[in-house]
């Protein structure tokens, strides 16, 4: 591991263990926060249980649908807005502002179109994420060198070969930045949605361990969205590293 | 000017090529080329020179069908070329066009595997040309791992790999420093006598011109004509070592006596050029 590694490896045991001290110290009140050591045994006895197994298979398979849509959807809605440049003119005003309005404003209307199924979480997760996508998009495709664009056409490739075999890996870095931030966004619109009013997912389970004073349910169920978020993000980051390695791009 | 050749022989011609880029906000339409005539024969090196912005690149992308002609006709082995580059071109740009994502093998089967050519022929072909380029030590290399020179050789041999009858070398070396283009340009002329095909080559260099080519155009400053055209009477067998020949002195003498006033000219300094 690097140095880096290591520091970044040390912050996280401080934090942790002077949090785990004042809880058992009695500094934080137990109703309040557990101990990690409490969370994360909780956490090892609620999986063993197969108790949330159902609930962990919908609220991650909603996140991975959501996810793919929003990365497949954002990427042909870039290259068409990339392909008008009046359109994009049009939009940009739009997808500037696009995070300043608040998605989940839109739940109570979605949830009364299409009931309280998983079709308004799932379509809230998308419209998080695709922006995100879009606007990578349309960033990787203004970086890819015309030279490209021209050797497209020296083999006498269509528009359709030509975003698939050289648009879409030459502004792959980029795109992965989009594909990073929309799962960040997916993830966050999944749960945050299940929270606030969802028939079953890990959020309706953390909402419902929240109102029964259930603290060792709830900080467990917690534990493990941020184990699973940082480790899908670690993940995405270690190809991310490796392809920019290939490209000789140096990334912090 | 209008090279005399043998009409039999020609490969390629311009016919009264000009090249006009049209108005945009607020700007003027841009004169870049023209009017040109040209017959490159077949087999032929023809070096392209000229002062910066007078129209040598829009020559090369004219003559490759990447750009339409506003007036003139352009054709290749007899067909015309229509804003499409014609099976059996080949063009290597200035810019690094290698695929950074793709390793050297990868980029040079590239053409290969889209024309839908089976895997054996695809393996044999490569494997050749990255032997011949010298390449075959670095094929599982990324772009990124090369320097610039191989990168540039990496994209020579993906358009070689394609036994293109026209090659069409735009300031391949622009990049490189003075050895090394010395060296490529040995290389160039290798594969040149190997392929058998006919080459233009589009540089800003007056030696490496002087030193590669059969002819030499020389143009004006924009719009692009061609002033002069310079024969070398070089033999088939040559390589940079040509360089200390008394005749290359005067190759590229003659030469600069046709750009000097067009490179002040495309500078600003009428002035100067006038006296």
């Amino acid at each position: 591991m690097s140095r880096v590694g290591w520091i970044r490896l040390l912050v996280i045991v401080l934090a942790v263990g002077l949090l785990e001290a004042a809880c058992r110290l009695g500094f934080i009140d137990h109703r309040v926060i557990i101990a990690p050591s409490a969370m994360a045994d909780a956490l090892v006895r609620l999986l063993i249980s197969g108790q949330v197994n159902h609930q962990m298979a919908r609220t991650f398979g909603i996140i991975a649908i959501a996810v793919a849509i929003a990365v497949v959807l954002g990427f042909a809605l870039g290259l068409l807005v990339h392909a008008l440049p009046r359109v994009r003119q049009a939009l940009e005003p739009f997808f500037a502002t696009y995070y300043a309005v608040p998605i989940f404003i839109f739940y109570p209307i979605m949830v009364a179109i299409f009931g309280l199924s998983v079709v308004p979480i799932l379509l809230i997760g998308v419209l998080n994420a695709i922006v995100a996508m879009v606007i990578a998009t349309l960033n990787g495709l203004d970086r890819v060198p015309r030279v490209l664009m021209k050797t497209a056409r020296v083999h006498h490739m269509g528009p359709l070969a030509t975003a698939l075999r050289l648009k879409l890996p030459a502004a792959a870095p980029h795109l992965f930045t989009g594909v990073k931030l929309a799962v960040s966004y997916g993830f966050i619109a999944v749960i945050a949605s299940e929270f606030i009013l969802a028939p079953a997912g890990l959020g309706r389970v953390i909402s419902d361990a929240y109102s029964d004073f259930n603290n060792p349910r709830m900080y467990a169920l917690m534990l493990l969205l941020l184990i699973v978020a940082t480790v899908v993000n670690m993940a995405l980051h270690a190809v991310d590293q490796r392809w920019a390695e290939r490209r000789g791009i140096r990334k912090p | 000017m209008t090279a005399p050749l043998p009409g039999d022989t020609v490969h390629a011609r311009l016919s009264g090529v000009t090249r006009v880029y049209p108005g945009t906000a607020g700007h003027r339409p841009v004169h870049a080329l023209g009017p040109i005539d040209l017959a490159l024969q077949r087999g032929e090196f023809f070096g392209v020179v000229g002062p910066s912005g007078c129209g040598k690149s829009t020559l090369l992308e004219v003559l490759a069908g990447l750009q339409p002609p506003t007036a003139g006709t352009v054709t290749f082995e007899g067909r015309a070329v229509a804003d499409a580059v014609p099976e059996g071109v080949g063009v290597v740009f200035q810019e690094d066009a290698s695929f950074p994502w793709l390793t050297v093998w990868d980029n040079v089967a590239f053409g290969l595997r889209r024309n839908g050519t089976d895997d054996a022929e695809v393996r044999r072909r490569v494997d050749d040309v990255l032997a011949f380029m010298g390449l075959k030590d670095f094929a599982r290399a990324y772009p990124a791992q090369l320097s610039g020179g191989m990168r540039q050789r990496v994209c020579i041999a993906r358009t070689l790999v394609l036994q293109p009858r026209l090659i069409l070398l735009d300031e391949p070396f622009g990049a490189l420093d003075a050895q090394t283009r010395l060296l490529m340009g040995d290389e160039v002329l290798r594969l040149w006598r190997r392929t058998g095909a006919t080459v233009l080559l589009i540089t800003h260099a007056l030696d490496e011109a002087a030193m590669l080519s059969d002819r030499i155009g020389a143009m004006s400053a924009r719009p692009g004509r061609f002033l002069d055209i310079v024969t070398t009477g070089w033999p088939r067998e040559r390589d940079s070592t040509i360089v200390s020949d008394a005749r290359f002195g005067e190759i590229t003498g003659r030469l600069w006596d046709n750009l000097r006033e067009e490179s002040l000219k495309s500078l600003g300094y009428t002035t100067m050029a006038a006296e």
